[in-house]
Order: C-alpha cells, then sequence, then structure tokens
C-alpha cells in the first residue's frame, strides 16, 4: 500500500463576514488539490464561500494534559465579566 | 448512509498494566460520565480506542461499498430529475465515507491501511450492501427502509463520547435526511402507478424488508460488546431498541402505501403501543456476514476493480505535486495565501 498523502484541515467560511472554522480534513497530492477535494467534500450544500487548506503537520496545538496551567489561571477572574458588576436599576444605559 | 451493529468481534477491556493505569481509567470514566467528549489527543483506554477504530472504519467501509447497488441505476433512472437525485445521493455517501475515514485516523490508524483491509476482504461492512439492486424499485426500497435504518442507528451516534464521530455523524445526519424521503418518494409513485408499478414496489418491499431489520445487528441477548459501548457511550441504545422503533415508525409507512409487510404475522399489540413481527431468520444474517451472500464476491470485486483503475491518476497527481513541489515556494504558494 503506498504512503498516505498528505493530510490536510479545513476551514470554511460559510457567508461573507463569518470567520472561517475547522470542519475536517481530507488527503491530497498538493494543496491546489485539497483545494478541489475540500469543496467536493465539505460543500456540497453551499456551506461555504471561501476555503482554507492548512498542512495539518503545520498545527501547533495545545497539550490536553496542561489544559488545567493554561486555562485555571482565568477561572477566578470573574471581575473580567461585565455582570460582576452590581448597578442600581434606575442608571439606564450603562 | 449507513450502519449497522457489527460490534461482534474485537477488543475487550483487558485487566489495566498498573495502578497508574487504573487511576486514569478511573478519570477517563468520569469524564465520560460527566458527558464530556473525548478528543483524539486526550488519554483513552486502548480498548476504547480499538473498539472505536473498528465501528468507525466499519461505518466507512459501508458508505463506500454502499455506492456500488445505488451507482448500478444511475444509468438507469427513469428521468433526469431521479438520475440528478440519485447521482447526489451516491456523491454524498462517498463524502460520509470520507468523513468517517477521516474520524478513524483521528485514533492513529492510517487511511492506506483501512483501505488495505477492506480490499483484502478483512474489513467487515453492512451486510445490506451483498444483495442486488434489481429494480427501480430497488432504489426506493433502499432509501425509505435501509438509509431509514440507517438514520434510525446513526441519530444516536450524534451524541457519542469520541468527538470526531460525533461531530461526522451530526454532518451526516444533516445530509442524510433528503435519502430517505427521495425513497420513499419513488416508492409512492410507483404504488400509485400501474399494476406493474405496483406489484414492482411490492416485490421491492419483499425483499429489502428483512435484510433492514437485521442491520440493527443481533438480538440483545447474542450482542455481547453492548455493556461496554454503552459504558463508554459510544452506543446509547441496543439494537433490539433501535430495530423496534424502526419497525413502530415505518409499518405505518407502508399502510400509507397499500403495500402488504411481508409478516404473515405482524401485528399491534395495543398492551405494549407496539408492533410486533415474526421472528427474523439470524442465520440468513449469518450467511451473509461470512461473505456468502448474493453480492459480496461482486462488491469486493467492484471495489477493487476501481481501485486498480485508479491507479495511474494517483500516481500521476504524486508525481505532478513533487515536481511542482521544487519550484518557488511550493505548489502550497500559488493558489491562495491568506
Amino acid at each position: 500500500m503506498n504512503e498516505d498523502w498528505v493530510l490536510y484541515e479545513v476551514f470554511i467560511r460559510a457567508r461573507s463576514g463569518l470567520e472561517h472554522k475547522h470542519v475536517g480534513s481530507l488527503h491530497a497530492a498538493d494543496a491546489r488539490m485539497a483545494l478541489e477535494h475540500a469543496r467536493d467534500t465539505y460543500t456540497r450544500r453551499q456551506e461555504g464561500v471561501s476555503i482554507w487548506v492548512v498542512r495539518s503537520s503545520e498545527i501547533i496545538a495545545s497539550d490536553p494534559e496542561e489544559a488545567d496551567a493554561l486555562f485555571e489561571p482565568a477561572r477566578d477572574k470573574v471581575y473580567r465579566h461585565p455582570t460582576f458588576y452590581s448597578i442600581p436599576d434606575d442608571v439606564k444605559n450603562i | 448512509m449507513y450502519t449497522q451493529a457489527l460490534d461482534s468481534s474485537g477488543a475487550e477491556p483487558g485487566s489495566p498494566a498498573s495502578a497508574g493505569e487504573v487511576e486514569r481509567e478511573r478519570r477517563f470514566q468520569e469524564r465520560i460520565d460527566r458527558d464530556e467528549k473525548i478528543e483524539p489527543k486526550d488519554w483513552m483506554p486502548q480498548a476504547y480506542r480499538q473498539t472505536l477504530i473498528r465501528q468507525i472504519a466499519q461505518h466507512a467501509h459501508s458508505e463506500i461499498v454502499g455506492m456500488l447497488p445505488e451507482g448500478n441505476w444511475i444509468t438507469r433512472a427513469p428521468t433526469l430529475r431521479r438520475k440528478a437525485v440519485l447521482i447526489a445521493k451516491v456523491q454524498d455517501e462517498g463524502g460520509h465515507g470520507m468523513y468517517l475515514y477521516s474520524a478513524a485516523e483521528t485514533l492513529g490508524v492510517s487511511r492506506g491501511e483501512l483501505i488495505e483491509q477492506l480490499l483484502a476482504g478483512r474489513a467487515k461492512y453492512s451486510s445490506i450492501f451483498n444483495y442486488p439492486t434489481l429494480t427501480w424499485a430497488d432504489i426506493g426500497a433502499i432509501g425509505w427502509l435501509v438509509d431509514g435504518a440507517a438514520i434510525m442507528n446513526q441519530i444516536p451516534l450524534c451524541r457519542c463520547s469520541y468527538g470526531p464521530y460525533a461531530r461526522a455523524m451530526v454532518r451526516i445526519c444533516k445530509e442524510e435526511s433528503f435519502h430517505q424521503r427521495q425513497g420513499y418518494e419513488i416508492m409512492l409513485t410507483l404504488a400509485r402507478g400501474t399494476g406493474a408499478q405496483r406489484e414492482m414496489a411490492q416485490d421491492a418491499l419483499n425483499r429489502w424488508w428483512w435484510p433492514s431489520l437485521m442491520m440493527f445487528g443481533p438480538g440483545d441477548a447474542e450482542s455481547v460488546h453492548t455493556a461496554h459501548s454503552m459504558r463508554w457511550k459510544i452506543k446509547r441504545f441496543s439494537n433490539d431498541e433501535l430495530r423496534q422503533r424502526f419497525i413502530d415508525l415505518t409499518v405505518p409507512q407502508a399502510q400509507f402505501l397499500d403495500l402488504a409487510i411481508p409478516d404473515p404475522v405482524l401485528r399491534w399489540d395495543e398492551a405494549a403501543q407496539h408492533f410486533i413481527t415474526g421472528p427474523i431468520d439470524w442465520s440468513e444474517f449469518q450467511t451473509v456476514l461470512k461473505g456468502h451472500g448474493p453480492c459480496n464476491r461482486e462488491r469486493l470485486g467492484a471495489r477493487r476493480a476501481a481501485h486498480e483503475a485508479g491507479r495511474w491518476v494517483r500516481e500521476a497527481a504524486a508525481a505532478y505535486a513533487d515536481k511542482h513541489r521544487d519550484r518557488v515556494g511550493g505548489a502550497e504558494r500559488h493558489v491562495q495565501t491568506v
């Protein structure tokens, strides 16, 4: 069995004005083929107006084992949210 | 698009190696119990990984082999509308196979290995595709019954504990709902047509009814892996539960068509509020599963021939990519810079 073609991650912009969102992955021989396959595989029902493909090997991901160390410090900083502050109901437009 | 409860062989949770392993398994199960999704880089028990690889691969193979019985009718679809619909449906099945192979690959198996297992006849796929599509009515019956049974199986998989599988299933279920409706529409047209057309519809129902019920897999008493799959939230309902749900929804649809379900003892049980069918012939299921169905050899032969016939295209594409990779910035750049 031949070696698999390069794995690409596919990102689709659903509508003008929205961000590209990860939708899945596919194998392709090169970037152009990756775009064409992405079109056939992920936009058969007008799911997008723009496609990005990125070699999966180029993605640098955080380690799930380090999730606590990375994200825990934000957990006790509720004062970063507007609902932390109590303002009397009589005050409007704030 | 099709899945079948085929989990009849493979990994069992083994005895954990160390105290550390026990602790990790305990924490893993707690995450599952909290309805958290497991993602590719998360720690998972080996048996969970193996069970998923097997199930997702079988599911992917079923999509790909499932293109064959229907593809068989694309050139003979009775109208241009039916032809366009059937092409779209078969293309969807191909797409669904791609989503599922990708999901399986996140567990550490390569696409090449999976395809190789299918072509070598070492992998299972849904036994329903080893039955022939003899008439146009079979395309209606497949959409209505086979896709109907598949949807029943697949909807709970959208909440499966493994993230990539669950996400693939959400996409698949969304796309799938037209498949069943177009099939029923074909049956409706035939059922309201000439005497010969009605007969064709009845004949298709006669041949597809029982194999469709078998798609849910062996009865709960025989299904050895259900308990583990349930505990891991890979599976949410038992084979018999899903089968019963399918029967209860489908019998009234047949009645609307004024076609007869080929089961002389089928009856409505008022107390249970269920339709009760006669016994399923599981020896037939086992025969087909073991490779002796009407079309097992033909299906794999067609897949192998397609794979071989496409070899030069794959080689040419790879050679072209190699050649262009050496030029300025590689083939990656000239398409688009973001």
